[in-house]
């Protein structure tokens, strides 16, 4: 516990601060400032703590977290900051997952309703749905104690043509022994995404299995005799992996395939497009045309839309020639993982509801092997590893939110939540970097899921102009992926600076007046139901009457319990959830009165680093 | 002249009609003196597309083989494509259309043959007047007078007959003062904050030259405004630079020495060919659907637009803060006084007061500051983003205002009775209309050219209410505070419903909006009905006591 720190306004140009004492907790970073407002902090959250050479006013100690929040603090004695600093390294790196939050929440849940809460997606249950197992795919077991593939799932669909030697053989020629699998099947068109990792072809290696493998999808699409391979990488990037006797599959070797390089770059480009993009946007007094060529040289919306545009193609494939699309990267769990599962959720409405989204992340990227702990620096390790790859799947998502405001049951902050939990290892959904890895730390057992919390809470994640008739079941979603169409994640990347949002947000009063009309159907059917009483049984009532004028209470004067639902409906109080303020409390008017009556006479600052006046 | 000698091709059959995001249409093109009529039968369903040809930026003419092809680029930022059959006829047809969109005389202009179809409930030239404004002013202060100075336009040719000043400044002092000002735009009041009795003012530059001429009179009529013992701030929209390149052509600024309790800020407010150019980038950029996103994201950049429209925020709100949280008094001048100085004042009463806030305040607020103050309208918005003229007074400087408005109007949604639409109204009718009200550079010009008496006013025609529901917010719940807006560049955003109007499929975002819509007015007859059902049950349980007492 540390008195007397200030907190400063990142984009403040007149250095603005609130004091407040600075608590550390075994889990997290606690500040309480005068006016009793909490901030908390998620030690995993913390993605780089760093100390600023000293100041008249104290040790400045710059916290930045993954979920892009960053404060700034200022400790009055150097050795307390230098005491939380180290304290702050030892925490947010953690050696072991047993000792990430996950295993030490404790939720209030008996044994039961955790496993229920486990129980809650159910991907086979998901394959059935999809219209699998049928006639042409089958679940293999050929995977049963991960003796194939270490990062596949157990139970995964294959073609029914294609036995377990040429699955075993197929593997073997595939980078990380991942080799073709169903990840959606369309149940009219009859055709499929299908997902692997890059094969082991160098300059002229072959695998008749493989071949085999490929035909073998290709043929249980009845209504398509060619199949499209995508390779998602840059072309010049899948060519310099030959060298090291990986690469693409060679169109001359397999019968009937479309071979099509889709150029979203690796994991190391989209790290240091996100620096980029950070630095930019946490730069104080920023002008438009830092920002816009600051935004152009991170590529970072480039990489979003060349996402997106991948998505697009590999629908397009599906939907319009009916053709089964294998799609694959270098290991097959980054952009393999973006590209299918924004495909599915661009041909299945399911995935664009709230339980349907939970399911397409725990198929596509939790089951299949995309590296959570890795990429996101669950443990600490190799810096190199990290990407912000789900992240850019969220802002894909988020995007195509914004084109189809009807489309989808979830809002934004549905997928901030999402994106806040992948960050918290508060939940074990997200842990390890694989199904087999999760199994032996016992996730199931030892913690509990993020969906349950998620689903009871659905209320907060709701689109309140979700049209569920949107478009026809399985009708393609087409996204115009022009340029324009792309735009800066705000409400991800400023999240907390809350002086950069609207000040009145429309989603948060058309959330509150759908909930209120729900309320008020209910009311209504009460009063009519109470009249109705009224009409009927009048003789009764009359009887009753009379003892009831024994203790006169004023009708007038009774308020009756639904009268409080005429009161402007106010907006949730969680204040970390609540993104913006809809009410005029949340304008911060008041907080602004203080700001300017403290400004100094000579120097006047505008607040959200508007203006200096120079006289 | 005849409309009939400039159309030779008056009607075109079998044009097939393009436009993006529509399925091509065939139909006839009809020529009139005002429009460009399109209209398509198909089975029973007729589609008809009336243009102004005052609404066409420009016209673009090319031939294959015998079909010719007319590209025709609006001011309201639209671009369609007309293929018409038979050289002779395009070619009279694309003629006719290049004349009849550049007339050169404004009587010749659609206002001045216009009847409305409508009934006039309320005749839009009365509906606000400077006297209605002054008597709202007199209720709060009496420091203020309303003076008839320039009745006969003869002190000022840019302002209006009457004008508020300083109650102890004479018309005397008044005729010195318009001497020292740029084109006599001597400083008049232009807002009065209520809250504090802070007030705003604005001019044009003063003629101090290069010898830093003073006016004793310029001087006492500026600090009439001020409180005793305190300061206020001047608002030179222009750079401290470029204020003192314009001493070298009589004008400048206000001295220290002579204006001891003014403080004087400088911001770089661009203005003409500079926002000109600006325009025609951006629209050229959201135009190529082709850009990858660095070509895209680097034309915008280049456009500037939105450094413009930041720039011009930040000192409205300058503005705004000086007269609300520092209570002082506010100067806002530029060169002439006309342009960014307008932009600034507007927009400062857009963030202080509520009322400007509402349909008919922002109407009285354009009409004040923009229309009465003598924005040159005729001349800035003679043009727009494609045509290739380039003169040097064609500039964009009221959709710049807009633009603004839009970005506050996004960032406090509930605060605008006002909605989008309204804006976009706005700007379409700036540069070409049906009504009088845009047209001519200054009150004195509409008097010359009895556009009251001649010509219907835009007020008019959107007072009424079949109109106004269109343009009104759904969510709007009056706020009476003052509002301020952020302006950092990721607060900001591209105007799309104007720059991006005609570029992108809309369909889905309206959807979604007519929803919100029905969410909103659902919810209005269910609160009704509960209140009724509930007044029905009390009514019955009162009756019933009644009857048990009884």
């Amino acid at each position: 516990q540390v008195e007397q720190v200030k907190l400063l306004d990142r984009f403040s140009t007149s250095n603005k601060s609130v004091t407040g004492t600075l608590y550390l907790t075994a889990t997290h970073l606690l500040f309480i400032d005068s006016s009793q407002k909490e901030t908390w902090i998620l030690h995993h959250h913390i993605a780089a703590v760093e100390k600023l050479p000293l100041t008249t006013s104290g040790c400045p100690l710059v916290i930045q977290c993954k979920n892009f929040r960053i404060v700034h603090f200022v400790v009055p004695r150097e050795r307390d900051c230098h005491d939380i600093y180290n304290s702050l390294l030892q925490l947010s790196k953690t050696a072991k997952y047993e000792e990430l939050y996950a295993f030490s929440y404790n939720p209030k849940q008996n044994e039961s309703e955790q496993v229920k809460g486990w129980q809650l997606i159910d991907l086979a249950e998901e394959y059935k749905r999809m219209g699998v197992p049928n006639a042409y795919w089958q679940l293999s077991d050929a995977n049963r104690d991960y003796k194939i593939c270490e990062t596949y799932p157990k139970e995964l669909y294959v073609p029914r043509t294609a036995s377990k030697p040429i699955i075993v053989g197929s593997s073997k020629f595939r980078s990380k022994g991942r080799f073709p699998v169903l990840s959606y099947y369309h149940k009219n068109k009859e055709a499929a995404i299908c997902r692997c990792s890059q094969p082991l072809s160098g300059f002229s290696a072959r695998c008749l299995e493989d071949e085999h493998m490929l035909q073998a999808i290709s043929k249980a699409n009845p209504s398509n005799r060619y199949m499209y391979v995508m390779d998602t990488r840059p072309k010049l990037n899948a060519m310099a992996n030959r060298a090291a006797g990986k690469g693409y599959e060679n169109e001359d070797n397999y019968s009937n395939i479309r071979f099509q390089f889709v150029g979203i770059e690796n994991i190391h480009v989209m790290r240091s497009s996100l620096q980029k993009l950070l630095e930019v946007s946490g730069t104080r007094g920023l002008s438009v045309n830092d920002f816009l060529s600051g935004l152009e040289n991170s590529g970072w919306l480039r990489h979003i839309k060349a996402v997106v545009d991948a998505a697009v193609f590999l629908v397009k494939a599906i939907a319009v020639e009916s053709a089964s699309v294998l799609v694959h990267c270098s290991d097959g769990w980054d952009r393999t993982s973006q590209v299918c599962s924004l495909g599915a959720l661009l041909l299945d409405s399911y995935y664009r509801t709230i339980k349907g989204f939970m399911v397409l992340i725990e198929k596509d990227w939790i089951s299949f092997g995309h590296k959570f702990s890795d990429r996101c620096c669950q443990l600490d390790g190799d810096p190199k590893e990290i990407s912000p790859v789900f992240t850019q799947f969220l802002e894909c998502v988020w995007n195509l939110t914004e084109q189809f405001p009807q489309a989808f049951e979830y809002n934004e902050v549905f997928l901030l939540q999402i994106h806040e939990h992948v960050h918290s290892c508060q939940f074990g959904n997200f842990l390890g970097n694989c199904e087999k890895e999760r199994e032996e730390l016992k996730v199931k057992e030892k913690t509990y899921s993020l969906w349950p919390f998620l689903l009871a809470e659905q209320k907060k994640y709701r689109n309140p102009l979700y049209n569920p008739d949107f478009l026809p079941e399985l009708t393609l979603l087409e996204p115009n992926t022009v340029s324009f169409n792309f735009k800066f994640w705000r409400n991800m990347y400023h999240q907390f600076d809350r002086s950069m949002h609207p000040r009145q947000s429309v989603l948060n009063l058309i959330m509150n007046l759908s909930e209120q009309n729900k309320q008020l159907e209910e009311d209504i059917k009460e009063l009519e139901a109470k009249i109705k009483q009224r009409n009927g049984q009048s003789d009764v009532v009359l009887v009753k009457e009379h003892q009831q004028s024994a203790h006169p209470a004023p009708v007038a004067l009774k308020t009756p319990p639904c009268f409080k639902k005429e009161q402007p409906p106010i907006p949730g109080n969680d204040a970390v959830r609540t993104i913006e303020g809809s009410n005029t409390a949340d304008n911060r008017y008041s907080e602004l009165v203080s700001e300017f009556s403290k400004a100094e006479p000579a120097v006047v600052s505008l607040e959200y680093g508007v203006a200096r006046m120079t006289c | 002249m005849e409309f009939a000698e400039l159309i030779k091709t008056p009607r075109a059959d079998n044009v097939v009609l393009h436009r993006p995001f529509h399925a091509a249409v065939e139909g006839t093109l009809c020529l009139t003196g005002h429009h460009l009529i399109f209209s398509s039968r198909r089975h029973d369903n007729t589609e008809e597309l009336w243009l102004l040809h005052s609404n066409i930026d420009s016209c673009e003419k090319r031939f294959v083989g015998s079909l010719g092809t007319i590209v025709i680029k609006c001011k309201d930022l639209r671009i369609i494509q007309l293929d018409i059959p038979g050289m002779e006829e395009c070619l009279n047809i694309a003629s006719s259309i290049e004349v009849l969109s550049t007339l050169d005389s404004v009587t010749l202009l659609y206002p001045f043959f216009y009847r409305p179809m409508f009934e006039v409930l309320e005749d839009g030239w009365r509906s606000f007047l400077p006297d209605q404004e002054f008597e709202l002013l007199s209720s709060a202060t009496d420091e203020w007078r309303l003076s008839c100075i320039n009745k006969e336009f003869s002190v000022c040719p840019s302002y209006p007959p009457v004008v508020i000043v300083p109650k102890c400044i004479t018309d005397e002092e008044l005729r010195k003062v318009a001497m020292f000002r740029h084109g006599s735009r001597f400083p008049v009041l232009s807002y009065y904050h209520r809250k504090n009795g802070m007030i705003m003012m604005r001019s044009s530059q003063p003629l101090t030259g290069t010898n830093g001429r003073r006016c004793k009179e310029d001087e006492k009529l500026i600090n009439a405004s001020l409180r005793p013992g305190k300061r206020g701030y001047i608002i030179d929209t222009r750079s401290l630079n470029v204020a003192q390149q314009a001493r070298a052509k009589g004008g400048g600024f206000e001295q220290e020495v002579h204006y001891p309790q003014w403080r004087r800020i400088h911001k770089g407010i661009e203005r003409f060919n500079i926002l000109q150019e600006s325009l025609i980038k951006l629209v050229e950029a959201c135009n190529d659907q082709s850009h990858n996103m660095d070509r895209w994201l680097s034309k915008l950049e280049a456009s500037n637009w939105l450094t413009h429209v930041k720039e011009i925020l930040t000192t409205a709100c300058l503005a705004a803060q000086c007269i609300d949280r520092e209570g002082a008094s506010v100067l806002v001048h530029g060169t002439e006084g006309t342009d960014s100085t307008l932009q600034v004042t507007s927009l400062a009463q857009i963030i202080l007061d509520p009322r400007c806030r509402t349909i008919r305040g922002f109407e009285s607020l354009v009409v004040r500051e923009w229309l009465q103050a003598g924005h040159p309208f005729q001349q800035r918005c003679a043009q727009s983003a494609y045509s290739n003229s380039k003169q040097k007074w064609e500039a964009p400087v009221f959709l710049l205002f807009l633009d603004c408005v839009w970005q506050i109007l996004r960032q406090f949604p509930c605060s605008f009775e006002f909605n989008e639409q309204f804006l976009i109204m706005l700007f379409e009718h700036a540069y070409a209309s049906q009504f009088g009200t845009f047209l001519g550079n200054s009150e004195s010009e509409r008097a010359k050219l009895k556009l009251p008496q001649k010509t219907m006013s835009l007020w008019s025609w959107v007072n009424r209410k079949e109109e106004l529901s269109k343009f009104q917010n759904p969510i709007y719940e009056a706020n009476s505070l003052v509002i301020w807006p952020a302006v950092a560049p990721q607060s900001l955003q591209l105007w799309a419903g104007v720059f991006l109007r005609w570029n992108r499929p809309s369909q889905y975002l309206e959807e979604a909006q007519e929803e919100m819509v029905k969410i909103i007015k659902y919810n209005k007859e269910l609160q009704d009905k509960v209140k009724v059902l509930r007044r029905h049950l009390a009514e019955m349980e009162a009756a019933e006591r009644v009857q048990g007492h009884l």
